[in-house]
Protein backbone atom coordinates (compact mmCIF):
# COMPACT_ATOMS: atom_id res chain seq x y z
CA UNK A 1 0.00 0.00 0.00
CA UNK A 2 2.87 2.39 0.71
CA UNK A 3 2.78 5.02 -1.98
CA UNK A 4 5.71 7.32 -2.51
CA UNK A 5 5.24 10.77 -1.12
CA UNK A 6 5.61 13.52 -3.74
CA UNK A 7 7.76 16.45 -2.60
CA UNK A 8 6.54 19.83 -3.84
CA UNK A 9 7.77 23.38 -3.30
CA UNK A 10 5.96 26.64 -3.87
CA UNK A 11 5.49 28.48 -6.19
CA UNK A 12 3.77 25.60 -7.99
CA UNK A 13 3.72 25.12 -11.75
CA UNK A 14 2.59 22.50 -14.25
CA UNK A 15 4.05 19.66 -12.14
CA UNK A 16 0.76 19.61 -10.24
CA UNK A 17 -1.17 18.61 -13.36
CA UNK A 18 0.38 15.15 -13.09
CA UNK A 19 -0.96 14.60 -9.55
CA UNK A 20 -3.90 12.23 -9.07
CA UNK A 21 -6.56 12.21 -6.36
CA UNK A 22 -5.24 10.06 -3.51
CA UNK A 23 -1.57 10.94 -4.05
CA UNK A 24 0.30 11.84 -0.92
CA UNK A 25 2.30 15.06 -1.03
CA UNK A 26 4.62 16.94 1.29
CA UNK A 27 4.47 20.65 0.57
CA UNK A 28 7.20 23.15 1.41
CA UNK A 29 7.50 26.88 0.80
CA UNK A 30 5.18 29.85 1.26
CA UNK A 31 1.42 29.53 1.71
CA UNK A 32 -1.19 32.17 2.53
CA UNK A 33 -4.07 31.59 4.95
CA UNK A 34 -7.50 32.78 3.85
CA UNK A 35 -11.04 32.34 5.14
CA UNK A 36 -14.42 33.82 4.18
CA UNK A 37 -13.77 37.48 5.05
CA UNK A 38 -10.46 37.80 3.25
CA UNK A 39 -11.76 36.14 0.08
CA UNK A 40 -14.37 38.92 -0.10
CA UNK A 41 -11.71 41.56 0.60
CA UNK A 42 -9.29 40.20 -2.04
CA UNK A 43 -12.04 39.93 -4.63
CA UNK A 44 -12.79 43.64 -4.37
CA UNK A 45 -9.42 45.10 -3.42
CA UNK A 46 -6.92 42.76 -5.05
CA UNK A 47 -4.58 40.03 -3.85
CA UNK A 48 -1.84 41.47 -1.60
CA UNK A 49 0.79 38.87 -2.56
CA UNK A 50 2.28 37.38 -5.74
CA UNK A 51 -0.49 34.98 -6.75
CA UNK A 52 1.36 33.28 -9.63
CA UNK A 53 1.78 29.63 -8.55
CA UNK A 54 0.56 30.50 -5.05
CA UNK A 55 -1.11 28.17 -2.55
CA UNK A 56 -4.05 29.26 -0.36
CA UNK A 57 -4.56 27.56 3.02
CA UNK A 58 -8.09 27.55 4.47
CA UNK A 59 -7.06 28.19 8.05
CA UNK A 60 -7.65 30.52 10.98
CA UNK A 61 -4.63 29.89 13.19
CA UNK A 62 -3.85 30.61 16.82
CA UNK A 63 -0.94 33.07 16.74
CA UNK A 64 0.92 34.33 19.79
CA UNK A 65 4.08 36.45 20.01
CA UNK A 66 4.72 36.22 16.23
CA UNK A 67 4.59 32.44 16.38
CA UNK A 68 2.07 29.97 14.95
CA UNK A 69 0.75 27.99 17.93
CA UNK A 70 -1.95 25.92 16.20
CA UNK A 71 -2.95 25.95 12.53
CA UNK A 72 -5.17 23.12 11.30
CA UNK A 73 -7.49 23.44 8.31
CA UNK A 74 -11.00 24.89 8.38
CA UNK A 75 -13.98 23.65 6.35
CA UNK A 76 -13.28 24.49 2.71
CA UNK A 77 -16.90 24.28 1.54
CA UNK A 78 -17.56 27.75 2.95
CA UNK A 79 -15.29 29.08 0.19
CA UNK A 80 -17.05 27.17 -2.64
CA UNK A 81 -18.43 30.34 -4.22
CA UNK A 82 -15.51 32.58 -3.35
CA UNK A 83 -12.53 30.88 -5.00
CA UNK A 84 -12.88 31.26 -8.79
CA UNK A 85 -11.04 34.59 -9.08
CA UNK A 86 -7.98 33.08 -7.38
CA UNK A 87 -7.36 30.57 -10.17
CA UNK A 88 -7.79 33.33 -12.77
CA UNK A 89 -4.95 35.15 -10.98
CA UNK A 90 -2.60 32.17 -11.11
CA UNK A 91 -3.29 30.40 -7.79
CA UNK A 92 -2.46 26.71 -8.32
CA UNK A 93 -3.66 24.96 -5.18
CA UNK A 94 -5.94 25.20 -2.17
CA UNK A 95 -5.42 23.40 1.12
CA UNK A 96 -8.33 22.69 3.45
CA UNK A 97 -10.58 20.04 4.89
CA UNK A 98 -13.82 18.38 3.84
CA UNK A 99 -13.54 19.00 0.09
CA UNK A 100 -15.26 21.49 -2.22
CA UNK A 101 -18.17 21.40 -4.66
CA UNK A 102 -18.37 20.73 -8.40
CA UNK A 103 -18.00 24.44 -9.20
CA UNK A 104 -14.49 24.42 -7.75
CA UNK A 105 -13.77 21.02 -9.27
CA UNK A 106 -14.45 22.51 -12.72
CA UNK A 107 -12.44 25.66 -11.94
CA UNK A 108 -9.47 23.45 -11.03
CA UNK A 109 -9.67 21.40 -14.22
CA UNK A 110 -6.43 21.72 -16.18
CA UNK A 111 -5.15 24.38 -13.77
CA UNK A 112 -4.83 23.32 -10.16
CA UNK A 113 -5.53 20.91 -7.32
CA UNK A 114 -7.23 20.77 -3.93
CA UNK A 115 -5.13 19.33 -1.14
CA UNK A 116 -6.74 17.87 1.98
CA UNK A 117 -4.94 18.32 5.26
CA UNK A 118 -6.17 16.31 8.24
CA UNK A 119 -8.70 18.27 10.30
CA UNK A 120 -7.75 18.81 13.91
CA UNK A 121 -4.03 18.38 13.26
CA UNK A 122 -3.15 21.91 14.29
CA UNK A 123 -0.18 21.07 16.51
CA UNK A 124 1.45 18.91 13.82
CA UNK A 125 0.92 21.70 11.29
CA UNK A 126 2.35 24.38 13.57
CA UNK A 127 5.44 22.25 14.17
CA UNK A 128 6.16 22.50 10.43
CA UNK A 129 5.53 26.22 10.05
CA UNK A 130 7.43 29.48 10.33
CA UNK A 131 5.48 32.72 10.41
CA UNK A 132 6.74 35.19 7.78
CA UNK A 133 4.23 38.02 7.92
CA UNK A 134 0.61 39.13 7.76
CA UNK A 135 -1.77 41.00 5.45
CA UNK A 136 -5.05 42.58 6.57
CA UNK A 137 -4.41 42.21 10.33
CA UNK A 138 -7.48 44.41 10.88
CA UNK A 139 -9.63 41.34 10.09
CA UNK A 140 -8.50 39.68 13.33
CA UNK A 141 -6.51 36.57 14.15
CA UNK A 142 -8.77 34.02 12.49
CA UNK A 143 -9.54 35.95 9.31
CA UNK A 144 -6.27 37.74 8.43
CA UNK A 145 -3.89 36.51 5.70
CA UNK A 146 -0.92 34.94 7.48
CA UNK A 147 2.17 34.34 5.36
CA UNK A 148 3.58 31.00 6.44
CA UNK A 149 6.61 29.01 5.34
CA UNK A 150 5.92 25.27 5.35
CA UNK A 151 8.43 22.52 5.92
CA UNK A 152 6.96 19.34 4.43
CA UNK A 153 3.30 19.60 5.42
CA UNK A 154 1.78 16.11 4.80
CA UNK A 155 -1.20 16.40 2.43
CA UNK A 156 -3.31 14.22 0.19
CA UNK A 157 -4.68 15.25 -3.21
CA UNK A 158 -8.48 15.46 -2.71
CA UNK A 159 -9.41 16.88 -6.13
CA UNK A 160 -7.01 16.67 -9.07
CA UNK A 161 -6.77 18.71 -12.25
CA UNK A 162 -8.54 15.96 -14.23
CA UNK A 163 -11.75 16.29 -12.20
CA UNK A 164 -11.22 13.28 -9.92
CA UNK A 165 -12.70 14.03 -6.49
CA UNK A 166 -12.28 11.57 -3.60
CA UNK A 167 -14.81 13.32 -1.35
CA UNK A 168 -17.52 13.21 -4.00
CA UNK A 169 -16.89 9.52 -4.74
CA UNK A 170 -16.96 8.57 -1.05
CA UNK A 171 -20.13 10.56 -0.39
CA UNK A 172 -22.01 9.19 -3.42
CA UNK A 173 -21.15 5.69 -2.24
CA UNK A 174 -22.36 6.48 1.30
CA UNK A 175 -25.66 7.76 -0.12
CA UNK A 176 -26.17 4.50 -1.98
CA UNK A 177 -25.38 2.39 1.08
CA UNK A 178 -27.88 4.33 3.20
CA UNK A 179 -30.48 4.15 0.43
CA UNK A 180 -30.78 7.90 0.59
CA UNK A 181 -33.12 8.29 -2.36
CA UNK A 182 -35.77 6.16 -0.65
CA UNK A 183 -35.15 7.10 2.94
CA UNK A 184 -34.23 10.74 3.29
CA UNK A 185 -37.86 11.89 3.47
CA UNK A 186 -38.78 9.42 6.20
CA UNK A 187 -37.12 11.26 9.01
CA UNK B 1 -14.08 28.62 58.68
CA UNK B 2 -11.90 30.95 56.66
CA UNK B 3 -11.51 28.73 53.64
CA UNK B 4 -15.26 28.84 53.09
CA UNK B 5 -15.13 32.52 52.17
CA UNK B 6 -16.83 33.13 48.79
CA UNK B 7 -13.65 34.71 47.42
CA UNK B 8 -11.62 31.62 48.25
CA UNK B 9 -14.25 29.39 46.66
CA UNK B 10 -14.26 31.55 43.54
CA UNK B 11 -10.48 31.36 43.23
CA UNK B 12 -10.35 27.59 43.78
CA UNK B 13 -13.03 26.90 41.18
CA UNK B 14 -11.53 29.38 38.68
CA UNK B 15 -8.18 27.66 39.01
CA UNK B 16 -9.69 24.19 38.52
CA UNK B 17 -11.74 25.36 35.52
CA UNK B 18 -8.69 26.92 33.91
CA UNK B 19 -6.72 23.72 34.34
CA UNK B 20 -9.53 21.51 33.04
CA UNK B 21 -9.95 23.70 29.94
CA UNK B 22 -6.22 23.75 29.25
CA UNK B 23 -5.85 19.99 29.78
CA UNK B 24 -8.87 19.29 27.58
CA UNK B 25 -7.52 21.14 24.54
CA UNK B 26 -4.02 19.63 24.80
CA UNK B 27 -4.40 16.06 26.10
CA UNK B 28 -6.94 13.60 24.70
CA UNK B 29 -8.51 11.16 27.20
CA UNK B 30 -6.83 7.74 27.09
CA UNK B 31 -9.98 5.90 25.96
CA UNK B 32 -10.17 8.22 22.93
CA UNK B 33 -6.51 7.68 22.08
CA UNK B 34 -7.03 3.92 22.34
CA UNK B 35 -10.06 4.06 20.06
CA UNK B 36 -8.08 6.03 17.46
CA UNK B 37 -5.18 3.57 17.65
CA UNK B 38 -7.60 0.67 17.18
CA UNK B 39 -9.23 2.33 14.17
CA UNK B 40 -5.81 3.09 12.68
CA UNK B 41 -4.56 -0.48 13.06
CA UNK B 42 -7.63 -2.00 11.40
CA UNK B 43 -7.66 0.43 8.45
CA UNK B 44 -6.71 -0.91 5.00
CA UNK B 45 -7.43 2.16 2.86
CA UNK B 46 -4.08 3.86 2.02
CA UNK B 47 -5.44 7.41 2.08
CA UNK B 48 -7.14 6.77 5.44
CA UNK B 49 -3.91 5.33 6.81
CA UNK B 50 -2.19 8.60 5.92
CA UNK B 51 -4.85 10.51 7.86
CA UNK B 52 -4.28 8.34 10.94
CA UNK B 53 -0.53 8.95 10.65
CA UNK B 54 -1.20 12.68 10.84
CA UNK B 55 -3.68 12.31 13.71
CA UNK B 56 -1.30 10.12 15.72
CA UNK B 57 1.63 12.49 15.20
CA UNK B 58 -0.57 15.46 16.05
CA UNK B 59 -1.61 13.96 19.39
CA UNK B 60 2.05 13.41 20.29
CA UNK B 61 3.20 16.89 19.17
CA UNK B 62 0.41 18.58 21.17
CA UNK B 63 1.38 16.62 24.30
CA UNK B 64 5.11 17.21 23.84
CA UNK B 65 4.84 20.96 23.17
CA UNK B 66 1.85 21.59 25.45
CA UNK B 67 -0.13 23.27 22.65
CA UNK B 68 -3.76 22.78 21.57
CA UNK B 69 -4.49 19.73 19.38
CA UNK B 70 -6.73 21.84 17.16
CA UNK B 71 -6.85 25.57 16.47
CA UNK B 72 -10.62 25.41 17.00
CA UNK B 73 -10.41 25.30 20.76
CA UNK B 74 -14.19 25.38 20.81
CA UNK B 75 -16.71 27.01 23.07
CA UNK B 76 -16.53 26.07 26.77
CA UNK B 77 -19.21 23.64 27.95
CA UNK B 78 -18.80 23.09 31.69
CA UNK B 79 -20.30 20.51 34.04
CA UNK B 80 -20.10 21.12 37.79
CA UNK B 81 -20.69 18.49 40.43
CA UNK B 82 -21.54 20.04 43.79
CA UNK B 83 -21.33 18.23 47.13
CA UNK B 84 -23.93 19.27 49.75
CA UNK B 85 -21.60 21.70 51.56
CA UNK B 86 -20.99 23.93 48.50
CA UNK B 87 -23.56 26.74 48.31
CA UNK B 88 -25.26 27.10 44.94
CA UNK B 89 -24.95 30.73 43.91
CA UNK B 90 -23.92 33.18 41.19
CA UNK B 91 -20.42 32.96 42.67
CA UNK B 92 -19.96 29.55 41.03
CA UNK B 93 -20.86 30.89 37.59
CA UNK B 94 -18.53 33.86 38.03
CA UNK B 95 -15.72 31.55 39.09
CA UNK B 96 -16.10 29.33 36.02
CA UNK B 97 -16.14 32.43 33.80
CA UNK B 98 -12.93 33.65 35.46
CA UNK B 99 -11.33 30.28 34.79
CA UNK B 100 -12.23 30.33 31.09
CA UNK B 101 -10.86 33.87 30.69
CA UNK B 102 -7.64 32.78 32.33
CA UNK B 103 -7.33 29.64 30.16
CA UNK B 104 -7.89 31.77 27.04
CA UNK B 105 -4.85 33.89 27.93
CA UNK B 106 -2.60 31.23 29.36
CA UNK B 107 -3.07 28.24 27.01
CA UNK B 108 -3.64 30.22 24.66
CA UNK B 109 -7.08 29.50 23.20
CA UNK B 110 -8.53 31.03 20.05
CA UNK B 111 -11.23 33.55 21.04
CA UNK B 112 -14.31 31.94 19.47
CA UNK B 113 -17.25 33.42 21.36
CA UNK B 114 -19.26 36.12 19.55
CA UNK B 115 -22.65 37.80 19.86
CA UNK B 116 -24.99 35.70 17.67
CA UNK B 117 -26.34 38.68 15.71
CA UNK B 118 -23.69 41.41 15.72
CA UNK B 119 -20.95 38.73 15.55
CA UNK B 120 -18.87 40.91 17.88
CA UNK B 121 -16.12 38.80 19.43
CA UNK B 122 -15.72 39.23 23.20
CA UNK B 123 -12.06 38.24 22.87
CA UNK B 124 -12.07 36.07 26.01
CA UNK B 125 -14.40 33.15 25.18
CA UNK B 126 -17.18 34.40 27.45
CA UNK B 127 -20.51 36.10 26.75
CA UNK B 128 -24.20 35.90 27.64
CA UNK B 129 -24.84 32.27 28.64
CA UNK B 130 -21.24 31.34 27.79
CA UNK B 131 -19.52 29.36 29.21
CA UNK B 132 -22.50 27.02 29.09
CA UNK B 133 -22.69 25.71 32.67
CA UNK B 134 -24.56 22.61 33.85
CA UNK B 135 -24.81 21.79 37.57
CA UNK B 136 -25.60 18.48 39.23
CA UNK B 137 -25.39 17.22 42.82
CA UNK B 138 -22.68 14.74 43.79
CA UNK B 139 -20.24 13.57 46.43
CA UNK B 140 -17.13 15.47 45.33
CA UNK B 141 -16.57 19.01 44.03
CA UNK B 142 -15.62 18.42 40.40
CA UNK B 143 -15.43 20.49 37.25
CA UNK B 144 -15.53 18.94 33.78
CA UNK B 145 -14.86 20.99 30.65
CA UNK B 146 -15.91 19.86 27.18
CA UNK B 147 -14.59 22.38 24.62
CA UNK B 148 -16.88 22.00 21.60
CA UNK B 149 -15.64 22.85 18.12
CA UNK B 150 -17.96 24.25 15.46
CA UNK B 151 -17.32 21.80 12.62
CA UNK B 152 -18.98 18.92 14.45
CA UNK B 153 -21.51 20.98 16.42
CA UNK B 154 -22.85 22.51 13.18
CA UNK B 155 -23.93 19.13 11.79
CA UNK B 156 -25.65 17.95 14.99
CA UNK B 157 -29.42 17.36 14.82
CA UNK B 158 -32.64 16.93 16.75
CA UNK B 159 -35.65 15.04 15.42
CA UNK B 160 -39.02 14.67 17.16
CA UNK B 161 -40.05 11.15 16.16
CA UNK B 162 -43.46 9.67 16.86
CA UNK B 163 -43.74 6.95 19.52
CA UNK B 164 -44.49 4.45 16.72
CA UNK B 165 -41.18 5.25 14.96
CA UNK B 166 -38.76 3.60 17.39
CA UNK B 167 -37.17 1.64 14.53
CA UNK B 168 -36.31 4.96 12.84
CA UNK B 169 -33.86 5.97 15.58
CA UNK B 170 -31.11 4.16 13.69
CA UNK B 171 -31.98 5.99 10.46
CA UNK B 172 -31.83 9.34 12.28
CA UNK B 173 -28.35 8.54 13.58
CA UNK B 174 -26.98 7.21 10.28
CA UNK B 175 -28.61 9.92 8.21
CA UNK B 176 -27.08 12.58 10.46
CA UNK B 177 -23.65 11.23 9.61
CA UNK B 178 -24.49 10.94 5.91
CA UNK B 179 -25.53 14.59 5.75
CA UNK B 180 -22.42 15.54 7.73
CA UNK B 181 -19.98 13.68 5.46
CA UNK B 182 -16.39 14.76 6.06
CA UNK B 183 -17.28 18.12 7.62
CA UNK B 184 -17.23 17.15 11.33
CA UNK B 185 -13.68 15.69 11.09
CA UNK B 186 -14.44 11.96 11.30
CA UNK B 187 -13.82 9.42 12.71
CA UNK B 188 -16.43 10.93 15.01
CA UNK B 189 -17.96 10.07 18.34
CA UNK B 190 -21.76 10.36 18.27
CA UNK B 191 -23.63 11.30 21.43
CA UNK B 192 -27.25 10.22 21.07
CA UNK B 193 -29.99 11.49 23.36
CA UNK B 194 -33.30 9.64 23.39
CA UNK B 195 -36.36 10.83 25.33
CA UNK B 196 -36.83 13.73 27.72
CA UNK B 197 -38.05 16.99 26.20
CA UNK B 198 -37.18 19.03 23.10
CA UNK B 199 -34.46 20.94 24.97
CA UNK B 200 -33.47 18.15 27.35
CA UNK B 201 -32.72 15.58 24.65
CA UNK B 202 -29.94 17.71 23.19
CA UNK B 203 -28.34 18.05 26.63
CA UNK B 204 -28.51 14.25 26.97
CA UNK B 205 -26.76 13.86 23.61
CA UNK B 206 -23.92 16.11 24.71
CA UNK B 207 -23.61 14.42 28.12
CA UNK B 208 -23.35 11.07 26.34
CA UNK B 209 -20.04 12.29 24.85
CA UNK B 210 -18.54 12.32 28.35
CA UNK B 211 -19.03 8.58 28.79
CA UNK B 212 -16.08 6.22 28.22
CA UNK B 213 -15.96 5.16 24.57
CA UNK B 214 -14.09 1.89 25.07
CA UNK B 215 -17.33 0.08 25.87
CA UNK B 216 -20.64 0.07 24.04
CA UNK B 217 -23.97 -1.61 24.76
CA UNK B 218 -25.35 -3.94 22.09
CA UNK B 219 -27.66 -1.13 20.92
CA UNK B 220 -24.81 1.38 20.72
CA UNK B 221 -22.65 -1.12 18.84
CA UNK B 222 -25.45 -1.73 16.34
CA UNK B 223 -25.78 2.00 15.69
CA UNK B 224 -22.01 2.33 15.38
CA UNK B 225 -21.78 -0.55 12.89
CA UNK B 226 -24.52 1.01 10.76
CA UNK B 227 -22.70 4.36 10.69
CA UNK B 228 -19.44 2.64 9.77
CA UNK B 229 -21.06 0.85 6.82
CA UNK B 230 -21.30 4.30 5.16
CA UNK B 231 -17.55 4.15 4.49
CA UNK B 232 -17.09 7.91 4.95
CA UNK B 233 -13.84 7.29 6.81
CA UNK B 234 -11.39 9.76 8.30
CA UNK B 235 -12.03 13.30 7.00
CA UNK B 236 -14.55 12.00 4.45
CA UNK B 237 -11.75 10.52 2.35
CA UNK B 238 -13.12 6.97 2.72
CA UNK B 239 -12.27 4.19 5.17
CA UNK B 240 -13.64 1.52 7.45
CA UNK B 241 -14.13 3.68 10.57
CA UNK B 242 -16.49 6.66 10.34
CA UNK B 243 -17.49 6.57 14.03
CA UNK B 244 -15.12 5.56 16.82
CA UNK B 245 -18.13 5.02 19.06
CA UNK B 246 -21.81 5.81 19.54
CA UNK B 247 -22.93 6.59 23.09
CA UNK B 248 -26.59 6.75 24.09
CA UNK B 249 -28.21 8.48 27.05
CA UNK B 250 -31.94 8.24 27.71
CA UNK B 251 -34.54 10.00 29.84
CA UNK B 252 -38.23 9.42 30.44
CA UNK B 253 -40.50 11.25 28.01
CA UNK B 254 -44.15 12.01 27.19
CA UNK B 255 -46.16 9.01 26.04
CA UNK B 256 -46.87 10.86 22.77
CA UNK B 257 -43.22 11.87 22.10
CA UNK B 258 -39.95 10.29 21.01
CA UNK B 259 -37.29 13.02 20.89
CA UNK B 260 -33.95 11.97 19.38
CA UNK B 261 -30.84 14.16 19.26
CA UNK B 262 -27.44 13.42 17.78
CA UNK B 263 -24.52 15.52 18.97
CA UNK B 264 -21.62 14.96 16.59
CA UNK B 265 -18.10 15.17 18.01
CA UNK B 266 -14.88 15.20 15.98
CA UNK B 267 -12.12 12.60 16.51
CA UNK B 268 -10.70 14.97 19.10
CA UNK B 269 -13.34 14.04 21.70
CA UNK B 270 -11.86 16.52 24.15
CA UNK B 271 -12.90 16.68 27.77
CA UNK B 272 -11.11 16.89 31.11
CA UNK B 273 -12.21 16.68 34.74
CA UNK B 274 -10.46 18.32 37.68
CA UNK B 275 -11.35 18.04 41.36
CA UNK B 276 -11.60 21.48 42.95
CA UNK B 277 -8.95 21.84 45.61
CA UNK B 278 -11.16 23.11 48.39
Amino acid sequence: MTKTVVQLHTPLGDEILALRAGDRVELSGLVYTARDEVHLRMKSKGIPFDSEGAVIYHCGPVVKDDRIVAAGPTTSARMNNLSGFLFDKGVRALIGKGGMDSTVKEQLRGRGVYFAFTGGCAALAASRMTLKGVHFPDLGMAEAVWIIELDRLPLVVGIDAQGNDIFEAVWENARKIFGADQKMECV
Amino acid sequence: MQRREPEALREALAKATCRAMRDAVIYLPSDVKQAIAKAASSETNAVAQGEYENITKNILVAERLGVPLCQDTGVPVVYLTLPPEIPFSQNLFDAVTDGIRRATQETPLRPNVVDPLTRHNSGDNTGVGMPAIHVQPGERFMVTVLPKGAGAENVSRIVMLLPSQKEKIEDVVVETMLIAGGRPCPPVVLGVGIGGTFDGVTALAKEALLQPINTMTAFEQKLCDSVNRLGIGPMGLGGSTTALAVKVKTAACHTASLPVAVNVQCWANRHATVEVDW
